[in-house]
């Protein structure tokens, strides 16, 4: 039977599957949908709407962290980057305002890139700078107020929807579809995880290591940007002291749910994203459980450990002691 | 400092220049934390604006957030000889030392916004502070009135849990409904006094309580909060202000926009004019030797939709919130 199943990918399948019919206990109506403005709502598309800008980060981060690095730097560049978007919203057009948001993104993907793949700084550090100097950057672009705007083409892309599908969610299932496309529809998946597991022998062998590291940090930068865009589009607005705030955690967390090792050479997309999404279940089934918010972080805890526990190989190798014996019972 | 902020201090001091020199009765020397938020933004503005209107000489020094920067800075008010210190503290203790040193040299100390460890009670002249339970006691009471004998579910966005802010407004608001055994909370969740997590948090709220149709009041500790509650609820079908009646604090302008739109109902002032008081207090101590209180203690105006929200939002506007 178990061979049937894959086996990367089942116990994030599995936690996702247990933890929505916990989801389903603590609230009864958790999947019902309807339409409302045209627009699918539902406990379900909440899921999933809140889920984007984790989803996102990780799609970005996954890549980094399977080059042997880390970016601690999207929450702040999502704080730049919403900052620069509000405050372009009013006076330009969609076009010009995500042109201007996505390439401060890029650059400040590419500032973390040269850090670590041209001056060689451990990324830790490197990205940490960009992490402490990025919110007062984007402090000082909406002068420590919140920047609000009315917008209507960029509030679309916070509240509007395609087909019924929140516009957010779209965005982030054409963004997974795009960036699998370009590193599993070619090479540069392989060379992106041949930079992790060995540079130094990937080096020798002809990969282009260095265009590697500084081109998975550029893609880190845009997809931070587009969640940052989001996350302002949502609230009509950008709050520099909280967009983003300690969301860099929960896009590493995702992608370590996700299967992806830290220390680089393997990773898998679609199982970070899944990693974001169980986050975001949990959270949304936290916050509809109705429990004191004294909890909030101690079930979230929990649960975690449960997931990555799933994972553990010593656990998984305890399971196949065990499978043997319930296959002799009668 | 932000720009903005450093040209209208520029301009202030312009201002300041251009009156007569001896106009300025007095000088004051004013500790800012620094540009922590909205709020600590329009305070540092008001506070400008009362020193204007009193032609006291205001010199604001920027912590950025750091207790050696206050220290520091009240040193050297000490060294210029100011007529008094205002000091809105980063951090409840460690204040001893230096308040001492203000005192032996004769400088009145007033704490603005918040206050200090007990122990150096007898080392400033008065704390101008506002009482977060009795915000609280007032979005209560407000809430208690307007919805009569009606039965009627509340559900809560409370701020960052631990916060004190939080913990105080929770407090007074649970003391005023408590006396009505028709008003109950049925959720509270934290929205950590954020825009984002207050949408997230009452949209879940929506969620769990049929589509809305059992709520039928929101309570937020702040009004960024209440400005996302507001917008989950437009989302959900719902009109807020009629439909589901809302009470938060603080006064913000972008809530006050929201009254005049009809989808807000109330609000509960935190002044942003602590530095007012605080003048009246020293120009009383030092001409006529009045001793103020320990504690001065601001209005928690209550601010509804028929209390003019254009214009509180006019005035508020420019203050840097």
């Amino acid at each position: 039977m178990t061979m049937l199943l894959p086996r990367r990918g089942l116990a994030q399948i599995l936690a996702l599957i247990v933890i929505l019919a916990v989801d389903r206990v603590v609230s009864p109506q958790f999947f019902d949908l309807r339409l409302q403005d045209g627009r699918l709502f539902g406990s379900l598309i909440d899921v999933l709407n809140r889920g984007t800008p984790v989803a996102l980060l990780s799609l970005g981060m996954v890549l980094v962290i399977a080059t042997r690095g880390i970016d601690l730097s999207v929450g702040a560049v999502m704080a730049i980057c919403g900052a620069i978007a509000a405050s372009l919203a009013d006076s330009h057009g969609l076009p010009v305002v995500l042109a201007a948001a996505l390439g401060a993104g890029l650059v400040c993907g590419l500032w973390n890139g040269f850090l670590v793949a041209v001056l060689g700084m451990q990324p830790i550090v490197a990205t940490l700078i960009l992490m402490v100097a990025g919110r007062g950057i984007a402090q000082l672009i909406t002068e420590g107020r919140i920047v609000t705007f009315s917008s209507p083409d960029l509030v679309w892309l916070g509240n509007g929807a395609i087909l019924g599908v929140p516009v957010p969610i779209a965005i982030a299932l054409g963004m997974l579809i795009l960036t699998g496309a370009v590193v599993r529809g070619s090479a540069l998946g392989l060379l992106i995880e041949a930079t992790g597991g060995n540079a130094r022998a990937s080096e020798l062998a002809g990969v282009g290591t260095r265009a590697m590291i500084l081109a998975v940090y550029v893609w880190c930068g845009v997809c931070a940007s587009l969640a940052g865009v989001i996350a302002a589009a949502d609230i009509m607005g950008a709050d520099a002291n909280n967009a983003g705030l300690w969301l860099e955690l929960d896009a590493i967390l995702a992608v370590v749910i996700g299967g992806t090792s830290l220390f680089g050479g393997r990773f898998s997309l679609v199982l970070a994203v899944l990693g974001a999404l169980i986050i975001q279940t949990m959270n949304t089934g936290i916050l509809l459980s109705g429990y004191p918010p004294e909890f909030n972080l101690l079930v979230k805890a929990v649960v975690v450990l449960a997931v990555l526990l799933l994972q553990s190989p010593k656990l998984s190798g305890f399971a196949g002691i065990m499978a043997p014996l319930r296959r002799a019972k009668p | 400092m932000t720009l903005k902020a450093l040209f209208a201090a520029s301009a202030t001091a312009a201002l300041l220049l251009a009156l007569p020199a001896n106009a300025a009765e007095l000088t004051v020397g004013f500790s800012q934390i620094g540009s922590e938020s909205g709020w600590r933004a329009a305070e540092t503005s008001v506070s400008k604006q009362e020193a204007a209107k009193r032609k006291v000489n205001l010199k604001i020094a920027d912590a950025q957030q750091k207790q050696e920067n206050q220290i520091k800075a009240i040193r050297s008010f000490i060294a210029q000889n100011v007529d008094a210190i205002f000091l809105a503290p980063v951090v409840s203790t460690g204040w001893d030392a230096v308040l001492k040193e203000a005192k032996e040299a004769k400088i009145p100390v007033v704490l603005l916004d918040r206050d200090i460890d007990p122990s150096g009670k007898d080392l400033y002249l008065t704390a101008v502070t506002s009482d977060s339970v009795h915000e609280g006691e007032v979005a209560g009471d407000w809430l208690a009135k307007t919805v009569g004998d009606k039965a009627c579910n509340i559900v809560e966005l409370q701020g960052t849990v631990g916060a004190s802010v939080a913990a105080n407004r929770k407090k007074g608001f649970d003391t005023a409904i408590a006396k009505h055994a028709n008003l109950k909370i049925v959720r509270s969740q934290t929205g950590d006094f954020t825009r984002a997590k207050g949408k997230e948090v009452m949209e879940s709220f929506i969620k769990a309580e049929g589509g809305g149709k059992n709520i039928c009041a929101v309570y937020a500790h702040n009004d960024d909060m209440m400005v996302g509650a507001i917008q989950a609820m437009k989302e959900a079908g719902l009109k807020p202000g009629k439909d589901i009646l809302t009470v938060s604090i603080d006064a913000v302008p972008d809530i006050f926009k929201a009254m005049v739109a009809g989808e807000a109902n109330a609000t509960v002032e935190l002044t942003p004019n602590m530095a007012g008081p605080a003048f009246d207090a020293v120009a009383a101590f030092k001409e006529k030797g009045t001793v103020p209180p320990k504690w001065i203690q601001t209005e928690s105006r209550l601010l509804t939709a028929t209390d003019n929200p254009q214009k509180e939002y006019d005035s508020k506007k420019g203050l840097g919130y």
